[in-house]
């Protein structure tokens, strides 16, 4: 009988905090801007320069841990991770390796009907790197430091995953709540959110891990899924032809579906880690712990319950707008403007839904204000427009947040609501068309049909058909 | 009128009452330094055209009565790891060879505000490593006491420059001892205060944990007043500490009496130079005449204090000094092949022997496997040494300890045998391992004529008890043995 295998993985996610500044210094965190514009002497590693620990990194770290269930240090530290690379301009970065801000956490996920804890083993502060522009034609390199000193948080699981949907619901549910507490847009092809993949494989029922591999470059769900596939199958075909796993750092290829060795743990640097004598502890008191407590916003599950009560749409439509922060959030906002919450609802999982899935979007990506959308539930909602041209409109909503009442205006595009004008038109159209006439006449509903389209042609699609079908029907008499 | 002879208080109160300009001032001492310079090689960079600049500019503001501090218009000598903007700050290194920072140290800031004039930047061991001076990719500094010897490091070029009378005041920096020491070898006075008292922001730093800003003069006056310019709470260093007692000058009281002095006995046996030992009992004895109480004491694990030192020093230095790798300013090799390649060349010709053999000794503690038993037990030893400091501060207002086991040896002694020069900072080193305050005064000369230095030790934020100590010595005795090279000088001709 063949031998059973299980997975086992685990994953160092990181994180870009949300700061205006840098987490060292007051450089702006955004993003573009000409290279090394967002520097200064701190974050570009200028001799005699010191940092200073900006307390928003904190406090989007402590509420990052306190959402995930873990013990905040109440007395954590800095430490230097010391390793040459010139994207990073001290030759060390300032992380946390002795005393994390957070550490022993869970989050629940949910897969299938299963509901299963993740451990976080810890949680730690750092800032990022520079960016390396390598020169295609000539023999040399250029760095960017803008990026140099974003704050990161990286969140490190226990090895308690067995599936790529495991993975996938862990990830989901940690981007859930950081974007909840607005600590971050967590972004996965933008780089604000990134993985690692830590896997090894065993057989089942062994109480030992088997040797592990870390995977890295992975900036999508697919490619997640994808490469811990792979890597599943290279390592139980090793084992099953009796050879080693090796303890390795490898890079994942998404094009190519292939991940090969970076580094092995022989050539493992020796970070020397140590206290980073430039900062002080950061003291973290009971208090302090409240007040990020209190300050913490409500989370899926209550906002949830509260739209069906607040806002009596159905648990089905509460459950989409609630998956993702970005769309609770303009759901909300359009809401508070129309007052009409269904309404809302139907055009954000309807159109909105449709269209992003059409262009491959996350739902971070929508661009368009809640005011467009609210307009445009109030133009549709009073018949101004009908729902034909409410739907063209939205894609200029949705495409380039255009303000739809000025759409409408400029384009014409208002529903003919002219009674006498139509009357006037119906009855060009009956004598224009005498044998649809007949039809309808001897029985044929359908011939009807005929009749409005070529209203609605003349009309260009402006007409209110309701109107339209009146008004023939009693010409028809 | 001798204008390099004045103490700097007396040249800023003459400027004030406009009996000499700030650019008079200067030209005085530039000229002096000028004709010293081949001699004592205080200098790396002496800004001749900046300086009177700076000095025209300063009288200006000063004729306006917009500058009004005690120090407006009075030259000071910086040491070369405090950044200058678009001045050469080289750390004395090759690696920084021509650096120009984008930006001003927070000390030199405060006292520019004040109206001190920045004249140029005084030679240091390479990267403050080092007890001698010697160290320098700029040459050697020589002790203006006497060109065959040292004038102590790793401030020697600011200590040298004040001695000969080529500045008025100056800023050094100390790790171990960087300011006191060659303060007592050139017979000047000079301060490091409580770690977090002056900010670092601008200091190239060595051992972050215990580099301190301080103050080079001729008199206890002077660096006291500039000590108190610079101190204060800035909040670009986050070890910077927000005090409200540094009114300094306000501890300029002759006045010892009921004052309780412990003499480590630790510090005064073996390897004391017996010259040292019996001009530091003189002075004791000065001070008990005073009215301060005299007592002996026992204050133990002094032979911990140097390796805990080069171990904590020496980690911190070697990340502190990852940065310089040719990438961004400074120096680097003229031929590589790959990155890899640029940096070890860049880094092995720009670094001299000593730090390079501090770096290696700071990597080597900080890597895996050896963290615990080194850099973790010294950071215990260290712990270990700050309470032995409260428990004689229980008893005691100050220590009275020596500065250095001897006079300043000759050049080229030290350096043969790094690990005697490692031993030479044994009274320095400790004050800074428990963060406090010291003085060094000069206190008396040896059989050579060499200055001797009387160190007294504070309690942390305890600056205005030493400085009582050091005052009232300094008047007790006539102000004897405070630093007046010119006198030396012409005495040496006479006799000749």
């Amino acid at each position: 009988m063949a031998r059973q295998y299980e997975t086992v993985i685990g994953l160092e996610v990181h994180v870009e905090l949300a700061t205006k500044t840098k987490i060292f210094c007051g450089c702006s965190t955004e993003f573009g801007g000409a290279p090394n514009t967002h520097t200064c002497p701190v974050c570009t590693g200028m001799p005699g320069a010191l940092p200073v620990l900006n307390k928003q990194v904190v406090e989007y770290a402590m509420a990052v841990g306190l959402a995930t269930n873990c013990e905040i240090t109440r007395v954590c530290r800095f430490d230097r991770k010391n390793y040459f690379y010139p994207d990073n301009p001290q030759n060390y970065q300032i992380s946390q390796l002795y005393l994390p801000i957070a550490r022993n956490g869970y989050v629940e996920i949910e897969v299938g009907d299963t509901k299963k804890k993740i451990g976080i083993h810890e949680m730690h502060m750092e800032e990022d790197a520079g960016k390396l522009v390598h020169d295609e034609w000539e023999d040399y390199s250029l760095v960017d430091y803008n990026r140099s000193g974003v704050p990161l948080i990286e969140i490190v699981s226990e090895p308690d995953m067995r599936s790529a949907e495991e993975v996938i619901a862990y990830l989901e549910k940690l981007r859930l709540i950081i974007q909840y507490l607005g600590a971050s847009d967590c972004r996965l092809q933008e780089g604000s959110m990134r993985a690692d993949v830590n896997l090894s494989v065993r057989e089942v029922g062994s109480s030992t891990f088997g040797t592990r591999t870390e995977m890295k470059n992975l900036n999508s769900f697919k490619a997640i899924t994808r490469a811990i596939e792979g890597e599943r199958q290279r390592q139980t075909e090793l084992l099953e032809e009796g050879k080693q796993v090796i303890q390795e750092t490898r890079r994942w290829d998404d094009n190519k579906e292939y991940s090969y060795a970076m580094r092995s743990k022989e050539d493992a640097q020796d970070y020397r880690y140590f206290p980073e004598p430039d900062l002080v502890p950061v003291l973290i008191s009971e208090e302090w712990i409240e007040e990020v407590k209190a300050r913490q916003p409500e989370f899926r599950t209550e906002k949830l319950e509260r739209y069906k009560k607040e806002y009596d749409i159905p648990q089905y439509d509460a459950e989409i707008l609630t998956e993702s922060k970005k769309m609770a959030d303009l759901f909300e906002a359009a809401t508070a403007i129309c007052h009409k919450p269904k309404k809302v609802s139907n055009w954000l999982m309807g159109e909105t839904m449709r269209l992003m899935k059409e262009e491959g979007m996350e739902a971070e990506n929508l661009a368009f204000s809640p005011e467009n959308l609210a307009k445009l539930v109030d133009l549709a909602d009073a018949g101004t427009v009908n729902s034909t041209v409410a739907k063209e409109v939205f894609e200029h909503v949705f495409r380039e947040n255009t303000d739809p009442e000025v759409y409408v205006e400029e384009h014409g595009l208002k529903t003919m609501n002219d009674e006498g004008m139509l009357r006037e038109l119906a009855e060009k159209v009956i004598a224009e068309n005498p044998k649809s006439v007949a039809d309808f006449k001897g029985g044929k509903e359908k011939a009807l049909g005929a009749l409005v389209g070529q209203m609605m042609k003349a009309t260009k699609g402006k007409a209110n058909p309701a109107m339209i079908q009146k008004l023939l029907r009693e010409a028809l008499k | 009128m001798d204008i390099t002879a004045q103490t700097a208080l007396e040249l800023g109160r003459k400027i004030k009452a406009k009996e000499l300009s700030a650019p008079e001032v200067m030209e005085a001492f530039l000229a002096k330094a000028e004709s010293m310079e081949e001699r004592v090689h205080s200098f790396v960079t002496l800004d001749r055209e900046g300086a009177m600049e700076r000095a025209k500019k300063a009288q200006k503001a000063i004729g306006a009565g917009t500058l009004q501090g005690p120090l407006a218009g009075v030259p000071v000598a910086l040491k070369d790891n405090l950044c200058t903007e678009g001045m050469a700050t080289t750390c004395s290194s090759r690696i920084l060879d021509g650096f120009l920072p984008s930006y001003t140290a927070e000390a030199v800031k405060k006292l520019e505000a004040a109206g001190a004039v920045n004249m140029g930047k005084t030679n240091m061991d390479e990267f403050a490593m080092g007890s001698t001076t010697e160290t320098s990719w700029y040459g050697v500094t020589r002790n203006p006491w006497n060109p065959d010897h040292v004038p102590g490091g790793s401030s020697g070029g600011s200590c040298a420059a004040v001695a000969a009378g080529e500045a008025p005041f100056a800023l050094g920096s100390d790790t171990g001892g960087s300011i006191r020491q060659p303060s007592s070898f050139c017979g000047v006075t000079g301060i490091k205060p409580t770690y977090g008292t002056v900010s670092r922001y601008g200091l190239i730093a060595y051992g972050s944990s215990l580099d301190q800003i301080g103050p080079i003069a001729k008199d206890v006056a002077d660096c006291v007043t500039a000590l108190e310019l610079i101190s204060g709470h800035d909040e670009k260093d986050s070890t910077s500490i927000a005090r409200t007692d540094t009114d300094f000058t306000g501890a300029l009281q002759a006045d010892v009496k009921g004052m309780r002095i412990g003499l480590p006995r630790d510090y005064f046996g073996e390897g004391l130079d017996g010259e040292v030992k019996e001009a530091l009992m003189e002075a004791a004895a000065v001070l008990e005449k005073e009215g301060a109480v005299i007592e002996e004491f026992d204050l133990g694990l002094v032979k911990y204090a140097i390796p805990a030192y080069y171990v904590i020093a020496s980690a911190e230095a070697s990340s502190n000094l990852a940065r310089f790798d040719g990438v961004k300013y400074g120096y680097r090799t003229e031929t590589y092949e790959g990155l890899h390649n640029m940096y070890k060349k860049t880094r092995s010709e720009g670094f001299g022997e000593e730090v390079k053999r501090r770096i290696m000794l700071g990597s080597f503690v900080l890597s895996s496997g050896y963290y615990d038993a080194y850099y973790l037990k010294a950071l215990r030893v260290k712990a270990l040494i700050k309470q032995a400091f409260d428990r004689a501060f229980e008893k005691y207002d100050m220590i009275l300890a020596p500065a250095a086991p001897t006079t300043a040896p000759k050049l080229g002694e030290s350096l043969s045998d790094p690990l005697k020069m490692y031993l030479g900072d044994i009274y320095t080193i400790s004050v800074n391992l428990a963060g406090l305050p010291g003085i060094s005064v000069p206190a008396g000369r040896d059989g050579k004529g060499l200055p001797i230095g009387m160190q007294l030790i504070g309690d942390c934020f305890q600056e205005k008890k030493i400085i009582r100590g050091a005052y009232a010595f300094e008047c007790a005795t006539g102000k004897q043995w405070t630093a007046d090279y010119q006198r030396k000088q012409t005495a040496g001709k006479e006799e000749a």
